[in-house]
């Protein structure tokens, strides 16, 4: 198992190699790399500092060499939006856009499974048929359309949620947000505010759902699809044969086994969350990565986008590494080699 | 049942036809013809009567039609008043509500006319769409194939180029690519062709390798049939369904792709008939309170019917993709 893990990590190597030759090219393509750094007020003399210090003058070779050494030694610019170093910005505004995604796939995780499990055993009957209705429009909804037709109905029809924030105003204005592990919920329980833990959670629950339902809906068709498979496996039959009741043979025996394709949907899945992040958190005012980067979008900031970039790419790749490793919980006759 | 009876009856009177009128080689013979084709008709009419039978597939085909006609009779439901038909007419007003003044769907962000944007934006998606898509199966098609026959070193380097384009989420690669090149509708579609095109690659790879290894490859490698003629008329034809299928739904995907990304910024420019720039042209209004001869309303149409448009569209060509899935893999329906 540990030498699988260190065989999967040292192929991680050349993907993000990879990844960071597309994300410099990307630098290098079009227009001035140096545009970031330059202003209008700078002397000839300044500029060229700034040419010297960056190694524009260089060959592209050692240019991509500069900047991976920069990469690594977590020097990732500038970021006009932020105002501060790009891996500052990250390190910033990575507590609310964790909070929201952990939220969100464990709200995908647990929905996606108990639907797809429920559907497959009344398989055909009206539940079944409105689950697929459901999972249907979860994988065709733009994220960012379902968030404000649900603003709409819960803030402006219902008045029931708030319309966007971690928390609301007063805490803000009080300065009273605690930060400590940079998990409102936690740190809200860490500081024991109960009532700044109601509002944390009340505030979530919009941006949650909105970014989790296109992964429920893909997780309840794949769990229904191979509860399906798994249910018509003769292990299945020697259970009910041998008496044992129909909620243990659902639940334990068939779920574990059905859960093995599930995996493998959720990691890959987790990308499009990661991406729907960024449309979810720029509707609600969420004040995280994703909000940080469309807004960088918005002031040509390449240097806050593409560092999203490399963040995302080696979060996605780590978290699908996870996922295989944990194929071998799940199904035993996999042997990790 | 009825049709494959007629099938057959046919199929008789075309072999008792046949040794009558031995026609030579280099003439057309329309019997040798049908005689030839008699399955695929049979096959063919057999997946349309399974499609007919499907309700999903009915209802999936039915919104794809309504968005191909929308597109098709834009010019007839709502003519362009300017050179470039991507510009909504407007009339620099506050929103007006649906109904009003001859504007079925209301008007939006700058009194542009909703219906107008939603006619036009069906031309837009299905454009994006279709280029993306099609140049993204070329070309894994091309890379796929080379790599599952040819297999060695050119198949590890291909894949491993798919792998680094796959490790990025779809939507932020795109973002990524598209931040960096000038904002324009074409720009953004080469940005969504770069990020999709890897995962059709690795779908055909992996037909090409399990089709090569059938016993009908073989056979056609040992009666010496050359190279490039089995994988181009025995191994793709036979690898191709899946692709099919893929490509289907994915329709209705790069429509979500780019509808997300024109959302962000990317893109047509605001006030252009794209109904994720619609969207977000809309938020502008949205929820505020408008009003039209005396009465008041509240701006929901503006951010609704183009979000429905999408979600029309997108729904459409998954439900279909799932049908052509049904129909195409002959394991699944015997």
């Amino acid at each position: 198992m540990a030498n699988y893990i260190i065989k999967r990590l040292l192929l991680l190597i050349p993907v993000l190699l990879g990844v960071s030759i597309i994300v410099f090219s990307l630098t290098r393509i079009t227009g001035n790399p140096a545009a970031g750094y330059i202003n209008e007020k700078m002397t000839p003399s300044q500029i060229e500092m700034v040419y010297e210090k960056y190694h524009f003058n260089d060959p592209v070779l050692d240019q991509y060499g500069y900047w991976l050494k920069g990469i690594v030694q977590l020097d990732w610019g500038w970021s006009k939006t932020a105002a501060m170093p790009v891996t500052d910005a990250i390190a910033y505004y990575f507590p609310a856009t964790l909070e929201l995604t952990l939220i969100s796939i464990s709200l995908a995780i647990f929905v996606g499974i108990y639907l797809g499990i429920a559907s497959s055993v009344r398989r055909n009957k009206p539940f079944d048929h409105a689950t697929r209705v459901i999972s249907l429009v979860g994988v065709s909804l733009p994220v960012f359309w379902l968030a404000l037709i649900l603003q709409f109905v819960f803030y402006y029809y219902f008045g029931l949620l708030p319309s966007g924030g971690r928390a609301s105003n007063t805490y803000y204005l009080a300065q009273t947000l605690p930060d400590i592990t940079g998990l409102l919920l936690v740190d809200s329980l860490l500081i024991g505010n109960l009532g700044l833990f109601k509002d944390v959670l009340w505030h979530l629950i919009m941006p949650a759902v909105t970014l989790s339902f296109g992964t429920i809906a893909i997780v309840t068709r794949i769990m229904r699809n191979s509860m399906l498979e798994v249910l018509s496996l003769d292990y299945i039959k020697t259970a009910r044969a041998k008496g044992l009741n129909e909620r243990s043979i659902i639940w334990k025996h068939a779920r574990k086994n059905a859960m093995i394709p599930t995996t493998t949907v959720i990691g890959l899945s987790f990308g499009g969350l990661l991406g729907g992040a960024v449309l979810t958190e720029s509707i609600f005012s969420w004040p995280g990565l994703g909000r940080w980067s469309a807004t960088s979008i918005k002031l040509f900031d390449y240097n806050s986008v593409l560092g999203f970039c490399l963040m995302v790419a080696v979060i996605y790749v780590v978290i699908n590494l996870a996922v295989d490793v944990m194929y071998a919980y799940l199904d035993p006759r996999v042997r990790l080699e | 049942m009825a049709e494959d009876k007629i099938d057959k009856s046919q199929k008789k009177t075309n072999d008792l036809q046949a040794p009558a009128s031995p026609a030579p080689s280099f003439d057309f013979d329309p019997d040798a013809l049908m005689r030839e084709l008699a399955p695929r008709i049979r096959e063919f009419k057999n997946s349309i009567s399974l499609f007919r039978e499907n309700i999903t597939a009915l209802l999936g085909l039915s919104f794809v039609i309504f968005i191909i006609l929308l597109a098709v009779f834009a010019p007839m439901i709502s003519p362009p008043t300017s050179a470039d038909p991507m510009y909504i007419p407007r009339d620099f007003k506050a929103p007006k509500p649906p109904g009003a003044d001859g504007h079925i769907l209301g008007t939006g962000n700058w009194g542009t006319d909703m219906l107008y944007g939603i006619v036009w934006g069906a031309r837009t998606s299905i454009s994006i769409s279709l280029f993306v898509v099609l140049t993204g199966v070329l070309i894994g098609l091309v890379v796929g194939s080379i790599a599952g026959f040819y297999g060695g070193k050119i198949d590890n380097l291909m894949m491993r180029i798919t792998d680094i384009f796959l490790s990025l989420p779809a939507l932020i690669l795109a973002m990524a690519i598209a931040s960096i090149l000038e904002r324009n509708l074409e720009n953004m579609m080469l940005a969504i062709v770069i990020v999709w095109w890897p995962s059709y690659a690795r779908l055909i790879r992996a037909q090409v390798l399990s089709i090569k290894e059938n016993t009908y490859v073989e056979a056609a490698r040992a009666i010496g049939v050359k190279k490039n003629r089995i994988l181009f008329k025995h191994i793709i034809p036979n690898s191709i369904s899946p692709l099919i299928v893929a490509a289907t739904m994915d329709i209705g995907s790069v429509v979500l792709v780019a509808a997300g990304l024109s959302y962000i910024g990317f893109g047509v420019s605001t006030g252009s008939a794209e109904w994720g720039r619609m969207v977000s042209d809309g938020q502008a209004w949205f929820l505020s309170t408008v009003y039209w001869e005396g009465r008041e309303y509240t701006a929901s149409w503006v951010v609704l019917f183009p979000g429905l448009a999408i979600l029309i569209f997108t729904m459409g060509f998954s439900l279909l993709g799932d049908a052509l899935r049904d129909i195409l893999d002959p394991r699944m329906r015997r």
